[in-house]
């Protein structure tokens, strides 16, 4: 593989980054939409950057449960956020790299010079899951439109089983191979030989780390205090962290998919969240004309696909060793690492991957591994098992908690990476600006 | 290294089954030997608190016992013996204070089932590789090793006999549902699983939990109201196997055995049933067919064939979506399915969605049948079968049209095109004598329905090359066919001695034979239909064509043909398609018999003897066998045997014309002719190679 880094002339940076507090679904935010979630995040970005908003290119945020009505809820959302009619704005789908998409779309639109400033985020409300109805159900529901009196209305009835009319709840299962994300991720664990109690260690690590990074004020820092109906109350953290969690109560639950020899528990994965992010990227050039001092360059990126049944979250042990082979960098070389955490399982079997040799060889096509990762590297400030994962938003949080540790724990060199449903995967490369 | 390794792990005993030599475990004496000897040492070892039996090949738990090691036994005091030595193995295993747990993941079947069930524990994986079936009974056997007794306190007796008694596959969740296994896990972390369980099952901490029988089961499994149950099992097996599968009553028997009087009366009852089943003549034929079919599961011309990306399907009706179908959904090809017009195409594509939905939730996804069908491509015109690698033929029995076609698809199609004909009776050398590249036109005969029907016909001609029969026999065997490659002729093999046999039945049903009374006798013979309603199905029309291609052959034989079936048909009764035949299709009287086919035969009915009827056709039908072997259609007796059972259903009890003949002795069979022939005329003279092999004492398989 000969992938050499393209060089571009214009230089992407990262001015600010900012998220709503992410909350448990069905607690804080069981009011809200995604148009409302993703406005309130929108709002909040133009107030922070104190950016004019006609100055902003473009907006798109990414999502992944689509509420019909707004269903661009890019647009809507930039609309009731005061950006300007003139601004055009867009929606993109990824999974859980979603807003991942939506920055690196972004990008390449300010790389290609049709803008200098662009705004890109994510948003996903799980309390707000549109129920649906199997196929055959909405196929009469059609045909019920054209209907007159309540005769006809029960010859449309006929054949169908109480249970049709019950409306789905969406799971998050695969499309191609029924598989629910949890039996993958609880399959994947085991491949790499990852024990329970390992996912049970790293899941009490996230929760401490982040509630430490929430103590010391470091991600206020990226936190946008928000309030919403009915009662307005203002919130400043999320509430996902759990602080009284130890290994004890960890090690009490039951797996929560494969039963009851599995090792993925409620305890090990990431919650259902609601939540919204969003960043502001410019042209460098024009950042610092504007008079910004951005805080990082997004200097390289590429998404990775596997097989949804073999192998379905281990895209960043794809991504990753590509990404820093074609910019010349090697894992010691990156102060930072951010990796999505859909499963604590997950997480470290991506990890074991990275530090296999025979998956080097067998997977990747190298002689050796690509190196054994310092964990202090890792998701200092907590991850998504810990802080909630948002599926359409967590992308944009993962950047800009990098950008943030990269300044606070003077690094230079970040990396972002993330698994997504479809077996695809994302890496970005972000590089601190030094303040002088 | 033998068949098992040890390896011990925080007190639990990991016992690995890695049969040396073979991408299977089976379970034989010597394995039987060195479990005993890990049975012993287990007990002895006081570190050991626990003991987990798992398999080191790749998807596959064991496949049952060898067979082979089984047929060379000679006498049912030793089979019983041997079996005896198994009962007692893992009636100690189980009755071990240390609990043995089953890691499943592949097949479980037969003696392999047996051995997990004879553990306290199964932990089986949710692949689709993992499955679990007691097949025995397709070789006129039944489960001995303790099948009949452990499998039925599990699952109930109504759900064993089911079981046993058909040998279905039974797959994870049904078998988690039903009780077979206590738990499921993916395949990455099932040694795991079982070493927890097994330690939780020492510590006492895991109890199995058993399936509570429901209150209909217990009392009608129960109570003595239990002989409505067993009495209905006898009549089913009594209406579908004719009384020709013993194995069956043997099977109801046994499980009746052990309910009623104790589980060592069952076992009891298997040993003797197994070793008086295994030397009945259904047992060897079924067990001589399982050998020849998995013989003919090879390609015997491997490393010769060509890749086959897209396989073009001429005709899209039910014959062509049926190629179009094993091609898209078992080989994975793609397709092009053509036909006089897009919209026809189109249809028959629809008919492949359609049949695979029926799958759907049955072993298959929606999405896997999405892929399937996406690979069908409905085309209008010749033109994008320049993309073919193989062209395959389901157009209308007619040569002009063949000629035409064949014209068609060689001027657009690549230099190496291989071209198929499906036709069933048309000689190849006839078909291709219009091709500009007549050495790559073959036969690639299949029977209808194409995706239940097993049997591919691959027919040669004496200019085929062999990397096109190799190429033809390898698509055959990736769309899930068993393959027998013939040489050229009208009706090749299989219809040839086809249309001998209905030929036969016609003439009887003009002697005054039933038409019921035909198919019925055959259907006690063994056929799955009888041959009157078989012509129903193909269509008399069809049938009628076919005689007209074997014309010359039957002169040959001055054989006298029956006239009956083409005025059937000028009379508009052609079979289930036009709703009435020999049989009705519609109406009132649905399945009955239709009086006015009657009409046209003029005589009256009279009763005729079964076996008369049974022995007119089979003898025809196995005789002309023989010819195809004599004149070199056939290879070899195994293929036509092969050919006669899983293309036409001849009685696989009998295993094939050429078992059959063996059976009977060649002395009797030449009599037997003899004496048909005076009786009936000369189209019932033996063949010359059947006199030649009498004579010579030797039979067609101890030759």
């Amino acid at each position: 593989m000969t992938e050499d880094r393209r060089h571009e002339g214009r230089r992407v940076v990262l001015v600010d980054g900012v998220r709503t507090p992410f909350m448990r679904a069905g607690t804080a935010y069981l009011s809200q939409t995604s148009y409302d979630l993703a406005r309130t995040v929108l709002r909040g970005l133009l107030e922070r950057t104190a950016i004019p908003p006609e100055d902003v290119g473009c907006v798109v945020m990414g999502t992944v449960i689509q509420n019909l009505r707004t269903s661009n809820v890019a647009r809507d959302a930039a609309l009731a956020a005061g950006v300007p009619n003139s601004v055009p704005a867009h929606t993109v789908t990824m999974a859980c790299i979603s807003s991942n998409q939506a920055i690196t779309s972004a990008l390449e639109t300010i790389r290609a010079g049709k803008a200098a400033a662009a705004i890109a985020g994510g948003v996903e409300v799980m309390s707000d899951t549109p129920p649906q109805f199997e196929k055959k159900t909405r196929e009469r529901l059609f045909r019920a439109q054209g209907l007159k009196s309540p005769l006809e209305l029960r010859r449309l009835l006929e054949g169908l089983s109480p249970s049709d009319l019950l409306p789905r709840a969406p799971t998050i299962s695969e499309y191609s191979t029924g598989e629910l994300m949890g039996e993958s991720a609880d399959r994947l664990a085991a491949a790499f030989g990852v024990s329970r109690e390992e996912q049970d260690e790293y899941a009490l690590r996230t929760h401490t780390l982040a509630a430490k990074a929430t103590e010391s004020g470091r991600l206020s820092a990226e936190i946008l205090p928000t309030a919403v109906p009915p009662d307005f109350e203002l919130l400043t953290q999320d509430n996902t962290i759990r602080r009284d969690t130890s290994l004890e109560k960890l090690a009490a639950l039951p797996p929560a998919f494969i039963k009851p020899f599995g090792t993925v528990t409620a305890g090990n994965s990431s919650p259902l969240t609601d939540g919204a992010s969003a960043t502001l990227l410019m042209e460098e050039e024009a950042a610092r004309a504007a008079g910004y001092r951005p805080k990082a360059r997004l200097v390289d990126y590429l998404y990775v696909a596997q097989d949804p049944g073999e192998e379905l979250l281990l895209g960043p042990a794809y991504a990753v060793p590509r990404l820093l082979g074609r910019n010349g960098l090697a894992l010691s070389d990156v102060d930072v690492i951010e990796i999505h955490e859909a499963f604590a399982g997950q997480v470290l079997a991506v990890l074991k991957a990275l530090g296999s040799d025979r998956f080097a060889r067998e997977r990747l096509g190298r002689e050796r591994r690509v190196g054994e990762v310092e964990m202090e590297k890792v998701n200092a400030w907590g991850g998504s098992v810990s802080l909630g994962h948002p599926f359409g938003a967590t992308g944009a949080r993962l950047v800009t908690t990098a950008v943030g540790r990269l300044r606070e724990e003077d690094g230079r060199f970040a990396v972002v990476t993330a698994c997504a449903a479809g077996g695809l995967g994302h890496a970005m490369l972000v590089e601190r600006i030094g303040e002088g | 290294m033998g068949y098992l390794n040890v390896r011990k792990e925080d007190g639990v005993a990991l016992v690995w089954l890695d049969e040396p030599e073979s991408p299977v475990n089976k379970l034989s004496t010597p394995v039987l030997g060195e479990f005993e000897a890990a049975l012993g040492e287990l007990e002895g070892d006081g570190d050991i608190r626990a003991a987990v039996l798992i398999s080191a090949k790749k998807d596959s738990f064991v496949v049952g016992a060898d067979i082979e090691e089984f047929s060379r036994l000679k006498t049912p005091g030793e089979v019983e013996g041997i079996i005896r030595k198994g009962h007692e193995l893992l009636g100690r295993m189980e009755s071990s204070s240390k609990p043995v747990v089953a890691a499943i993941h592949g097949p479980a079947v037969g003696g392999g089932l047996e051995l997990a069930l004879a553990c306290h524990y199964r932990i089986a994986t949710d692949h689709p590789a993992t499955r679990f079936a007691f097949p025995e009974v397709m070789l006129g056997l039944l489960p001995a090793l303790g099948g009949t007794q452990r499998f039925t306190r599990l699952v109930g007796v109504q759900r064993a006999l089911e079981i046993i008694t058909t040998g279905r596959n039974v797959y994870p969740s049904q078998a988690k549902k039903m009780g077979l296994v206590d738990a499921l896990i993916h395949p990455e972390g099932l040694a795991d699983a079982a070493k927890r369980a097994a330690l939780s099952l020492a510590g006492g901490t895991l109890k199995p939990r058993r399936r509570r029988p429901s209150l209909r089961e217990r009392v009608l499994e129960e109570t003595p109201l239990d002989r409505l149950v067993y009495d209905r099992a006898y009549k089913t097996a009594r209406e579908k196997t004719r009384g020709n599968y013993p194995a069956v009553p043997k099977i109801i028997e046994c499980i009746r055995t052990g309910q009623k009087e104790g589980a060592e009366a069952g076992f009891e009852a298997e040993r003797e049933a197994f070793a008086a089943l295994l030397f009945t003549p259904e047992s060897k034929a079924l067990r001589n067919l399982f050998f020849l079919k998995n013989g003919a599961e090879k390609n015997p011309y491997a490393g010769r064939e060509r890749e086959v990306r897209t396989v073009g399907v001429l005709g899209a009706g039910l014959m062509g979506s049926g190629i179009a179908q094993v091609s898209a959904a078992r080989a994975s090809r793609k397709v092009l399915l053509k036909d006089a017009s897009l919209e026809l195409a189109a249809k028959g594509r629809g008919e492949v969605w359609k049949a695979l939905s029926r799958r759907v939730g049955r072993g298959m996804s929606a999405f896997e049948r999405d892929r399937a069908v996406e690979r069908i491509v409905p085309i209008g015109d010749y033109a994008p079968l320049a993309r073919a690698d193989l062209v395959i033929e389901a157009i209308p029995e007619d040569l002009n049209l063949k000629h035409e076609t064949i014209r068609e698809v060689e001027k657009v199609g690549r230099e190496d095109l291989i071209i198929a004909s499906n036709t069933s009776a048309i000689p190849i050398a006839e078909i291709a004598a219009a091709a500009e590249r007549p050495e790559r036109v073959v036969g690639m005969h299949y029977f209808s329905p194409v995706p239940r029907m097993p049997l591919l016909e691959v027919v040669r001609k004496e200019d085929t090359p062999e990397w096109v029969l190799a190429t033809c026999i390898r698509e055959g065997l990736a769309q899930g066919k068993t393959v027998i490659t013939v040489n050229d002729g009208p009706g090749f093999y299989t219809t040839r001695i086809l249309s001998f046999y209905i030929n036969e039945a016609l003439l009887l049903l003009e002697e005054g034979a039933a038409v019921d009374a035909i198919d019925e006798a055959m259907m006690d013979f063994g056929f799955p239909v009888g041959p009157l309603k078989l012509l129903d199905e193909v269509g008399i029309d069809t049938g009628v064509k076919i005689n007209e291609v074997m014309r010359p052959l039957f002169e040959a034989r001055s054989l006298r043909t029956s006239d009956r079936g083409g005025e059937v048909v000028a009379a508009g009764y052609k079979g289930r398609k036009s709703g009435r035949g020999f049989y009705l299709y519609e109406g009132r009287d649905k399945g009955k018999v239709n009086p006015e086919v009657y009409e046209f035969l003029g005589t009256g009915r009279r009763p005729i003897p079964s076996r008369a009827i049974q022995e007119r056709l089979s003898m025809m039908m196995v005789s002309e066998a023989v010819r195809c072997l004599e004149e070199g259609i056939l290879a070899s007796h195994r293929d036509g045997d092969v050919g006669a059972v899983f293309g036409l259903g001849f009685a696989p009890f009998r295993g094939g014309p050429f078992w059959y003949l063996d059976q009977m002795g060649l002395e009797r069979a030449v009599v037997k002719l003899n004496n048909l022939r005076s009786a009936h005329g000369e189209r019932f003279a033996p063949p010359t190679l059947l006199e030649e092999r009498a004579a010579s004492g030797k039979g067609f398989y101890s030759s």
